[in-house]
Order: C-alpha cells, then sequence, then structure tokens
C-alpha cells in the first residue's frame, strides 16, 4: 500500500470531512425527511396534496418545464454564437454569461422588477405575474445550458460539417443530422440541472410571484409561507418532493454522465 | 438567405436575449440607484442598519469561507487520494447542497438546531442559540456554498497525480511539509476558484438565511436581507443602492474568475 | 551490501507483481534492473525506496531493516520515471528542495545547489520552469534534485524512457562519468538490453515478479540461466531445443561435419555487419549474423544453398 498520501492520517480526514458534512448538511435534511413523515405517510401525502401546496408544486413544475424549453433553445444558440461567431466584444458577452451565477438573487428579482416591474420604463408590468416568476427563473437558469454546450462545441470536429457540406447537406440540414446529435447530451445535462435550479429557486422569485396562492405561489415560496406561519409539517412535506426531484435528477445526470464516460471510452 | 445574413440573425437574436433578460435589468438597476445622485445612494448605504447589514454579510463570509476551504481541500485530498470505504459516497454527498432549495436549506436547519429541533434542546440548556441569531446565519450560509472548493480542487488533484509528492517524500519531506509546499502550490489556482465561487455565493445568499435569521433590522440582517426590506419598506432608493452594492461585487467576482481562467489554462 | 532484497513478495489485489524476490547489490556498483514493462521492475524499485510497502520480505539499506522506515528517513533518492518534477518551483528551488525542508543554512543551501548545478550542466537554466526545460534537462534537473540530499543509493526508473534516440545515448554516457565520479549506489530500471549492457556492472532480469538471473553483463550474455535470459538479453534462434545466437552461426560453400543445408532468403547489409535470413530444409527460419567480409568470401546471394553449423549452442535442462 501508498504510504503517507494525504497531510494527516486519511482515515482521520476522512472522518473529520464526513462529521462536518453530516452536521451541517446530512442531519438537517435528515430532520426534514423526519418531519414530513413523523404524522405517518398518509399525513405526508395529505400535506402534499393539500389544494394550496399541489397547486404550487404544480405551478413549479409547469413554469420550470417551460423554462427549461426555453433554456435549450436559447443556451445552445448562445453558446453557438459563443464559439462558432466572431465579432467586438465577445469575450465580455462571454464573461456576463456567469452573471446569473454570481450575482445574489434577490439582486436579480429586483433587478427585473426595475425594468419590467410597475415602475419600468418599458410600460410593461409582469410584477405578481407567472410570467414575471418564469422571467426570475430564465434569469437564474441562465448560465446552466450555455456552459455545458460552450466546451462540447469547442471540441466538436469541424470536418464532420465540412464533409457533410461537401455532399451537398445545406446548414440547417448540417446542424440538425451532425451538430446537434452530438450536443444533445450536453443539452440534457445543461437542462437537467436548469430544471433542478429552478424547482428550488426562491430569492429571485419572492420579490416578483406577491406569493399569491393558486396564481403565483411556487413551491419554495409556499414553503417558506409555511415556515412563517408556524405550519411546519406541510413546509417539510413539500420540500421532501422538491428534494426528492431535484436529487433524482442531479443523481440521473451523474449517471449519464459516467455512463457516456464509460462508452466512449 | 446566405451564409453572412443567417450568420448575423443568430448573433442579433442571442445578444438581444442576452441584452433583455440581463443587461438591461442590471442596467436599471444601477440607473435607479443614481438616479437621485450619488449623495443619496451613498447616504442610503451608509445608515446604521445597512453598514450593520453590510458587517454581518462580511463576516458570514469570513466565517463561511475558511470553513469550506478548509473542508473542500481536505474533502478532496480524502475523495481522489483517499482509500476507505465510503469515499465514494462522500464524493457524491459533497454535491447535495447544490441540490437543495434555499428555502427547505432553511427549514432542514430550523429543524435541527431550532428551538424545538433535535439538537435544540441541548443547545437552549447550553445558552447556545443558533436559530434567529448568527450562529444560524453562518451555518445556512455555509450550507449553501460548501461544495464549491472541493468541486474546483478534485479535478485538479487528479489531474495533477501522485508523482511529487512521493518525489517529495524520498527527498525527506514530511507529511505537513509536502502538503505545504508541493499539494497546496499545485491545487493553488483550483482553490482560488472555488474561493471566489464561496465567497460570491456566500455573500449573496438570500433564501437560507432569510429562513433562520428572524431578520431583525441591526441585528440578524445580512445585505441581502437588507435589499429586500428596503424594497418591502418602499424605501426604493435604499433598496436598489444596497443592491448596487452586492451587484458590484458579483462583478468583481467574475472579473477575478476571468483572470483566474487564464492563470490556470496551461 | 549496499542494498539486500530478501524473498519480497507484493500483491496488488489479484495480481502478484514481486514473488519472492531477493538480490544484493554492492556498494558503488552501478545495478540494472532489466526486464519487460509490467514485469515488476518499477514495482521492487518502490519497495526499495518506500513508497510500497512489500506484503512480504524484507528490504535491507547498508545493513538495516527498512521494515517500518517511511521513505524520508531511508536515504535514497528516487528518480521517477516522467521525473515528477514540481512543476510551481524553478530549477534552482527544485534541486533546493531536500536540503530546504531539512532546514539546512541557506548558505549551505545555496552553494550545494550551485555546485550541483554545474554537476548537471543546468547552471544556465537555474531561473526556469520545468515546463521550459527538455526532457533530457528536466531528467538532469531531477538527477541534481535526488543527489543533493547525498542519498546513500540513488534509484532511476527508465531513466532514459521518456527520450528521444540521440539524447538518450548521450545521456548515458554522462550517466556513466558521472557514477565513475561520484561512486554513489546506483539501481536502475530498463527494458533495453542495450542500455543494460552498456551501462551495469551487474544485471537483475527481472520477470513476471520473478528474479530469472543476475550476474555480470558478461555472464548473463554467455550462460543465460533459462531461454527467457537468453532471449532477452540478445537475438537468438531457437532450433529444436538448441539455441543459438547469430553470431554464433557458421555459413559454409561446402558441407562440413555437422552441417545442415539452408536456403538464403535474404542478405542485408549493415556496414561492417550484415544479416541473413535462411530457411532450413525442415522449414525453420533461422538468423545469421555475419561480417562483410565473409559475405564476400561465400559470394553470398538470395536464392542460393549454403551450409550451416553452429560454433557454440546452448541446451537448457528441461
Amino acid at each position: 500500500m501508498s504510504r503517507g498520501l494525504a497531510p494527516a492520517r486519511p482515515a482521520v480526514a476522512g472522518a473529520l470531512a464526513s462529521a462536518y458534512l453530516s452536521l451541517v448538511v446530512l442531519l438537517p435534511l435528515a430532520a426534514v425527511a423526519a418531519r414530513a413523515t413523523d404524522g405517518g405517510v398518509g399525513a405526508f401525502w395529505h400535506a402534499v396534496t393539500a389544494p394550496e401546496g399541489r397547486a404550487a408544486i404544480e405551478l413549479t413544475v409547469a413554469l420550470a418545464a417551460i423554462v427549461v424549453v426555453i433554456n435549450a433553445l436559447a443556451g445552445t444558440l448562445i453558446a453557438w454564437v459563443l464559439v462558432r461567431d466572431e465579432f467586438p466584444g465577445k469575450r465580455l458577452v462571454n464573461a456576463i454569461i456567469d452573471l446569473p451565477f454570481a450575482l445574489p438573487t434577490i439582486v436579480a428579482g429586483l433587478t427585473l422588477l426595475a425594468l419590467y416591474g410597475p415602475k419600468g420604463p418599458l410600460g410593461v408590468d409582469v410584477a405578481f405575474t407567472r410570467v414575471g416568476v418564469g422571467l426570475a427563473l430564465l434569469f437564474v437558469t441562465l448560465p446552466f445550458v450555455v456552459r455545458s454546450v460552450q466546451p462540447v462545441l469547442m471540441e466538436l470536429d469541424r470536418e464532420a460539417e465540412e464533409a457533410a457540406a461537401s455532399l451537398g447537406a445545406r446548414p440547417l440540414t448540417v446542424f440538425r443530422r451532425i451538430v446537434l446529435p452530438s450536443l444533445r447530451p450536453a443539452i440534457a445535462s445543461g437542462c437537467g440541472l436548469a430544471f433542478a435550479r429552478a424547482l428550488g429557486e426562491f430569492g429571485s422569485v419572492v420579490l416578483l410571484s406577491g406569493n399569491i396562492p393558486f396564481r403565483t405561489e411556487v413551491a419554495s415560496v409556499f414553503v417558506f409561507g409555511r415556515v412563517e406561519s408556524d405550519d411546519v409539517h406541510a413546509a417539510a412535506a413539500v420540500s421532501v418532493v422538491l428534494l426528492a426531484v431535484s436529487l433524482a435528477l442531479l443523481l440521473g445526470i451523474g449517471l449519464a454522465t459516467s455512463w457516456r464516460d464509460r462508452r466512449v471510452r | 438567405m446566405s451564409a453572412r445574413t443567417s450568420r448575423l440573425g443568430l448573433r442579433t437574436v442571442a445578444l438581444g436575449y442576452l441584452a433583455a433578460l440581463l443587461v438591461a435589468p442590471v442596467g436599471m438597476v444601477f440607473y435607479r440607484a443614481f438616479e437621485h445622485g450619488f449623495a443619496a445612494a451613498w447616504h442610503a448605504v451608509t445608515t446604521p442598519d445597512a453598514l450593520h447589514a453590510f458587517w454581518l454579510t462580511v463576516l458570514m463570509v469570513a466565517i463561511a469561507v475558511p470553513a469550506n476551504a478548509v473542508f473542500g481541500v481536505g474533502a478532496a485530498l480524502v475523495i481522489v487520494r483517499g482509500r476507505f470505504r465510503g469515499r465514494a459516497l462522500l464524493g457524491a454527498l459533497i454535491d447535495l447542497p447544490f441540490a437543495v432549495s434555499p428555502v427547505v436549506v432553511g427549514l432542514a436547519l430550523i429543524l435541527v438546531y431550532g428551538r424545538d429541533g433535535w439538537l435544540g434542546g441541548w443547545l437552549t440548556d447550553h445558552g447556545i442559540r443558533v436559530i434567529f441569531s448568527t450562529p444560524g446565519i453562518a451555518l445556512a450560509t455555509i450550507f449553501v456554498s460548501l461544495p464549491f472548493v472541493a468541486r474546483e480542487v478534485v479535478p485538479v488533484l487528479r489531474e495533477i497525480g501522485t508523482d511529487q509528492e512521493q518525489a517529495a517524500h524520498t527527498l525527506g519531506a514530511s507529511g505537513w511539509q509536502t502538503f505545504w509546499r508541493v499539494t497546496l502550490p499545485a491545487i493553488r489556482w483550483g482553490l482560488a476558484y472555488g474561493v471566489i465561487l464561496t465567497t460570491a455565493r456566500a455573500l449573496g445568499e438570500f433564501g437560507a438565511v432569510s429562513v433562520v435569521s428572524g431578520k431583525l433590522a441591526g441585528q440578524t440582517q445580512t445585505l441581502t436581507l437588507f435589499v429586500e426590506d428596503r424594497f418591502q419598506s418602499f424605501d426604493l432608493t435604499g433598496a436598489y443602492a444596497a443592491a448596487v452594492v452586492l451587484a458590484a461585487l458579483a462583478v468583481a467576482v467574475i472579473g477575478v474568475l476571468t483572470l483566474l481562467d487564464r492563470r490556470r489554462a496551461p | 551490501m549496499a542494498i539486500e532484497v530478501h524473498g519480497v513478495t507484493k500483491r496488488f489485489g489479484e495480481f502478484t507483481a514481486l514473488d519472492e524476490v531477493s538480490l544484493a547489490v554492492a556498494d558503488g556498483s552501478l545495478t540494472a534492473l532489466l526486464g519487460p514493462s509490467g514485469g515488476g521492475k518499477s514495482t521492487l524499485l518502490r519497495v526499495i525506496a518506500g513508497l510500497e510497502e512489500p506484503d512480504a520480505g524484507e528490504v535491507r539499506i547498508a545493513g538495516r531493516s527498512m521494515d517500518g522506515v517511511p521513505p524520508q528517513r531511508r536515504g535514497v533518492g528516487l528518480v521517477f520515471q516522467h521525473y515528477a518534477p514540481f512543476r510551481h518551483m524553478t530549477v534552482r528551488d527544485n534541486v533546493a528542495f531536500g536540503l530546504r525542508v531539512r532546514k539546512r543554512p541557506r548558505d549551505e543551501v545555496r552553494a550545494r545547489v550551485t555546485e550541483l548545478l554545474e554537476l548537471v550542466h543546468l547552471s544556465g537554466l537555474a531561473d526556469r520552469y520545468p515546463a521550459q526545460l527538455s526532457g533530457g534537462q528536466r531528467q538532469r534537473m531531477a538527477l541534481a534534485r535526488a543527489l543533493a540530499v547525498e542519498p546513500r543509493v540513488l534509484l532511476l526508473d527508465e531513466p532514459f524512457g521518456a527520450l528521444d534516440a540521440r539524447v538518450r545515448r548521450e545521456l548515458r554516457d554522462w550517466l556513466r562519468r558521472l557514477h565513475d565520479e561520484m561512486h554513489v549506489t546506483t539501481i536502475f530500471v530498463t527494458h533495453d538490453q542495450e542500455e543494460a549492457m552498456e551501462l551495469a556492472e551487474q544485471i537483475v532480469v527481472v520477470n513476471e515478479g520473478r528474479v530469472e538471473q543476475a550476474g555480470r553483463p558478461a555472464d548473463l550474455y554467455e550462460r543465460p540461466a533459462n531461454p527467457f535470459v537468453m532471449s532477452f538479453v540478445g537475438p537468438v534462434n531457437r532450433l529444436g531445443e538448441t539455441w543459438v545466437r547469430p553470431h554464433d552461426v557458421e555459413l559454409m560453400r561446402d558441407p562440413r561435419e555437422g552441417s545442415v543445408e539452408a536456403l538464403v532468403d535474404r542478405v542485408v547489409r549493415l556496414g561492417f555487419e550484415v544479416r541473413v535470413a535462411l530457411t532450413l530444409a525442415d522449414g525453420t527460419s533461422l538468423s545469421a549474423q555475419v561480417t562483410r567480409a565473409e559475405v564476400e568470401d561465400l559470394e553470398l546471394e538470395e536464392g542460393q544453398i549454403v551450409h550451416v553449423r553452429s560454433h557454440r549452442s546452448t541446451v537448457f535442462a528441461a
């Protein structure tokens, strides 16, 4: 066995890391699951399917789905322009893509309100509407598809496209038949990440949603409201649904990626 | 349609989308913040509550970043170099915070560290207040920014391999000497990148902090909570000015990341 | 003996990398571990250096058992196959590393590093980073780094493996001279028999985790212990149970005692040396190594029938 590769004894370091992770992350999440089910499965189901909670979950999933479709199109297009096009200021545009990751979510919500809110200069007002919530979700999820498609597009072999073009394929056909199949896994994984993020997003939504039950109240806002009004059980139940969906998504992406890597090798 | 016009068309659509979604709204916040002059904006972010919120945020960064940097480097070493069972599980669990809604993070912390939480009784008996107090905000900040350093350092550690460390051992360096003189310098750009991402997230966390803080102005209000509070109180200049402070920090973060990207490129 | 290895066994899961390996290396000698890749040579080197712990057996350096002694305290200098340069340090800092972690006085470190850089001809490149060096320069830097701490034993893992042919040859001569000057006990790993023959005073042939034979280069060549060693240290023909080196094949125009007929397939002239490919009556191929004078004497041509016999041949006990 190789010796002395970690600075401290590896087992000690492993135990410390696990303890830290457990105290900060695992124990609290376990508490959520426990609280959600401490009245039995029936109570959990009842809380999840109560009209308001159910409406919040359905709205969240529907909005996340729409946002993901728009992201798939816009993200791929932006990645394409950033890789294949040349124009002055491209580097700056490339840097700006990460802005939603760096900008605090509450600021993101505020910026959208400033432009598209009641006192915005454009005369449109999306505050307290589903469109507004969707806009916030689009803002915070923008980088996911761009950043996962971009490197794949850079690595792509241009010769295959040139060969297809030389065989008489028109640009759109080349894109659909040659480029898109290679990008599809990256688009899918970017969409998965964006979907998971959209499901749980709170900060950017809170100012735009207005928290109108059955209209603009998304799941995270619902959970927040229940915590504030001390209905912790309902909050925990809806949280568990959110957790389960995000986890399944991230796990699926991880598995798909490792499976694909193995196949390519 | 020629290749040139279609290229121009695609470019226009992509840049237009970015302008409408990102650039114009952010620009609008800057405009609104300084609409009534620089003095008004300055005044809004130098009130006692604003200053307190700013320093509380700085304190949170000062706690979360070192804690997660030490944890991240240690965990990365364990994941890449360790041999104990369950290191693969540790690697998978580290990403967990990314899958959790900030509001759920807050709720989860309340359920463990709150008055009626799993550890709440014991903490109360010992006079330790976590939720609705600074420790709770710190825990929430640590939770949401936990994976960044480990995620950046793991691939770098994989890439450098163990040769340099073994060479250091044969040259007489102890485990710690090897870590400080060989391993740490080798991962420094990855670590720096992770630290910047951690900082950005810690500065900007809102949802989780919002749940656990109690939002007492001048006490448990961070800068992001201050923005919301000012907005809800119809003090728009205050909200926009504080938002501009945070946005400027975000822009600085992106600038540093872009520079680091160039350093990291071989 | 500077290094003694007794019955060392090392397994990686199901795979046995070293199977009861024993060897002895004399003080101040230059020893080659020769064998095919994956045969266990590098693992043996790493066991001696203390980077791998053997499952059984013992390593002794200068008479002391190394059981439980970490690599830091073995007094061993190891040059890695890909040199393992510290990429974030200059050449100077790389070489100084071992002295600095020993907290030697600054002046002493500076003097010693200067001296070593001169020894390996890198004085002008002291402030460069490893990425700015050629393969050969990087190798010499790694050597200087290992020598800086005055190891009792110098271990080199495929020291010339990653270099192109010309640099290889230069470095080989240079290493030989360096060893003659410094007399530090040295073991190097190689899969190149020519390199081992030319450099080493002792060759240890390692294959499939076992020592096939150890001895002076000439002994291995003249008196190989088994067919593996015979074929690994030089080209060889196999004729049933008999093994014959190409230069021990005698070509004649007329039959003599013990000779057989052979058809000349091909004549390859490599200057002074000429290689002749032959086929015997039973269909066995045979290669012979003769001089240009002999070829001219015989008026050798492709398609011709000649008579062959061997000066000397080896038969291994089954």
